[in-house]
């Protein structure tokens, strides 16, 4: 600290451009270097994926990594209904997605809120509870919902779909609102029930519009993580391919028998993929602080 | 350097310090015990639905499944000859069936579960679901601290790079699985870019398979994570460092990784219990043949069955996560909770 008030200006800009004068800049070239390894990495298979959705099915094991044999017949294949309920299985994928989000996000707001704002007793025994709900693995209760949903005829329907998915909502929608809480400016607040309103007008007038965008960062991540659940639904949907969400229908993808139908699915795949990637790229500022604020689950 | 490590604990208590002063800067010292009773019944209500809720979908069918799986399943029963309707306390059989591989015998009694079983399948899964987690996650962490360094070295294009690691992340992992299967199709790319034709399908190249589309999908996430960790470190640490003389090889591990362990201890064991209950990826890409069942693959696989045999593994899969967890935050010395009066530090 004393060091840098005593130094005047001058030494301290020579000491930065001091790097570079190295001769050959290995600085610049790894750090390029390393953001094309790192983009590699993450959108290679990704751009495998998507060149083969655009290949005539003719030509699937064709692994040449550029854009050939071109064509928008998968496309058109992932949505007939001969042997695959793909389109039905994205809108069952915005009814349950929607459902559990809402569900989710309706309870678990209240007890962020109390999490964050309030001192009260058993508060870290009640979040550690909600932590360890969160980390039963979906088998443990996998086998009695079965058991009791073919009891009350729930196997294959939504609710069957959207109920046990609400595991995994709300203590991720408790976790990520938390710490968000936690983080917001309360001073205001504090300052409009010093100016006269009522708590419940500071609540709606003030930390409302300061909170949505939190809100709107939880609800992205808890509609992904149901948008991406598998285990639960496989089993749930009990065959009823008119609730199946599209991870399920995806998974049993098919062309018949003995076929493999590798570009048709990466074609579906993409369908699947797509709102995902604009979503993310549009919000990745925002997905980013609500991952390493909730710093749980991927 | 003794003054460099007295450093970062110090910056940590001045910040803790400053926040207990704002938070509890808030209410006058008087009237502290009348609100925190009014806020004792607000929070109550509150958290009340939360709580409810999870006793009600997790609570409730946990102890169902550890209640029926003392219970016998429906099956020939093999001392009378007659077929029984299930049910009935069977002890501690369902669970002898997997851990002691005691399968019932015709005529009664036990046998050694014949190869073929489920149950003969137990021991086998407990190894593959814990060494494709110590693989993957260890091959996860090391290559996410590569790529989280990378980023933060990185001036230019971070935002690019940002953007690009969200994209295996949001990926769906049945979406996932299903690409790489098509990776690794005979003959496809991966079989052209190694070229060597690699029969996938057989043990450990489907167990390769595996913790490399698990590696590809969640390495990113925990660079992210890292990162978020890195960026909590202030410049002035290195600046100081540098000046002290430390080369570039003494501050990654006297000042980023100790100052970088509690979000890198977090972010490891939560891949942890995630690749201990993994079930959608082995699934989908090779169906649990050829040794590449997880325990819950082994679950699912069950319930059609048994399902009260199936409570017992469900039973014995999460009592041994959660042990695993148990070990992992005693070993690590990490808080997972979250901490909500220290902005979630």
């Amino acid at each position: 600290m004393t060091s840098s008030v005593q130094a005047p200006p001058a030494p301290s800009g020579e000491a930065t451009i001091e790097q570079p004068k190295r001769g050959f800049p290995w600085g610049v070239v790894g750090s390029y270097a390393s953001i094309i390894i790192i983009l590699i990495w993450c959108l290679a298979p990704f751009y495998y994926m998507t060149i083969m959705a655009f290949r005539d099915p003719n030509y699937a094991l064709d692994t040449s990594l550029l854009p050939r044999h071109l064509t928008l017949s998968n496309f058109k294949y992932a949505f007939n209904t001969t042997n695959n309920h793909f389109g039905r299985s994205l809108v069952n994928g915005v009814i349950i997605g929607t459902c559990v989000t809402v569900v989710g996000m309706a309870v678990g707001v209240f007890a962020a809120y109390a999490m964050a704002r309030l001192q009260f007793r058993f508060k870290y025994a009640i979040l550690g509870a909600v932590l360890a709900a969160s980390m039963f693995p979906g088998v443990a209760i996998l086998t009695p919902l079965f058991q009791l949903f073919s009891n009350w005829g729930w196997l294959g329907t939504y609710q069957g779909l959207i109920v046990p998915q609400i595991s995994g909502a709300l203590p991720l929608a408790v976790f990520i609102l938390t710490s968000f809480f936690t983080d917001m400016p309360w001073e205001l607040e504090q300052a409009a029930r010093v100016d006269g309103a009522t708590p419940g007008q500071a609540f709606r007038l003030v930390i409302l519009p300061l909170a949505a965008p939190a809100l709107f960062t939880c609800a992205i991540l808890i509609f992904l993580s149901v948008w991406n659940e598998y285990l639960l639904s496989s089993v749930l949907y009990n065959g009823n391919d008119n609730v199946a969400p599209p991870t399920v229908a995806l998974a049993k993808f098919t062309a018949g028998p003995h076929v493999i139908p590798y570009t048709q699915t990466m074609a579906a795949g993409l369908i699947v993929v797509i709102p995902l990637v604009i979503v993310v790229l549009l919000c990745q500022r925002r997905i980013v602080s609500g991952l390493t604020a909730g710093g749980v689950k991927g | 350097m003794s003054h460099m490590q007295s450093v970062p604990g110090g910056v940590e208590q001045e910040a803790l310090a400053e926040e207990k002063e704002l938070v509890e800067g808030y209410r006058p010292e008087k009237g502290r015990k009348k609100i925190a009773t009014g806020e004792g019944r607000l929070a109550f209500f509150l958290v009340t639905p939360t709580v409810l809720l999870l006793a009600l979908i997790v609570g409730y069918p946990v102890v169902k499944a550890i209640i029926s799986s003392f219970q016998k399943d429906r099956g020939l029963d093999t001392a009378t000859g007659f077929f029984n309707q299930g049910g009935g306390f069977a002890g501690f059989a369902n669970y002898k069936t997997w851990l002691l591989q005691q399968c019932p015998a015709p005529g009664g009694g036990t046998v050694k579960c014949p190869p073929g079983t489920l149950a003969s399948e137990f021991w086998a899964s407990v190894g593959f679901t814990l060494g494709v987690t110590i693989v993957a996650v260890a091959l996860e962490t090391v290559i996410g601290m590569i790529m989280a360094l990378m980023m933060h070295k990185a001036f230019k294009g971070r935002g690019i790079v940002r953007a690009a690691i969200l994209i295996p992340w949001a990926i769906p992992t049945a979406v996932s699985a299903k690409l790489w299967q098509v990776i690794y199709a005979p003959g496809g790319v991966a079989d052209s870019i190694l070229h060597h034709n690699i029969i996938w399908s057989e043990k450990w190249p489907a167990r390769i398979a595996i913790v490399i589309t698990d590696t590809w999908k969640t390495t990113p996430f925990m660079a992210l994570l890292i990162l978020a960790g890195l960026q909590g470190i202030p410049d002035e640490l290195y600046e100081s460092a540098k000046v002290d003389g430390a080369s570039a090889w003494q501050r990654f591990w006297r000042i980023t990784l100790p100052l970088v362990k509690p979000a890198l201890a977090v972010a490891l064991i939560f891949r942890s219990l995630d690749t201990l209950r993994m079930y959608d990826l082995p699934a989908i890409l090779t169906g649990g043949a050829n040794g590449t069942s997880t325990l819950s693959i082994l679950v699912v696989k069950q319930i059609q069955s048994g399902p009260n045999s199936a409570s017992a593994l469900s039973t014995i899969t999460f009592i041994f996560i959660f042990a695993c967890a148990f070990v992992l935050v005693k070993a690590l010395g990490a808080s997972i909770m979250p901490r909500p009066a220290a902005k979630g530090r």
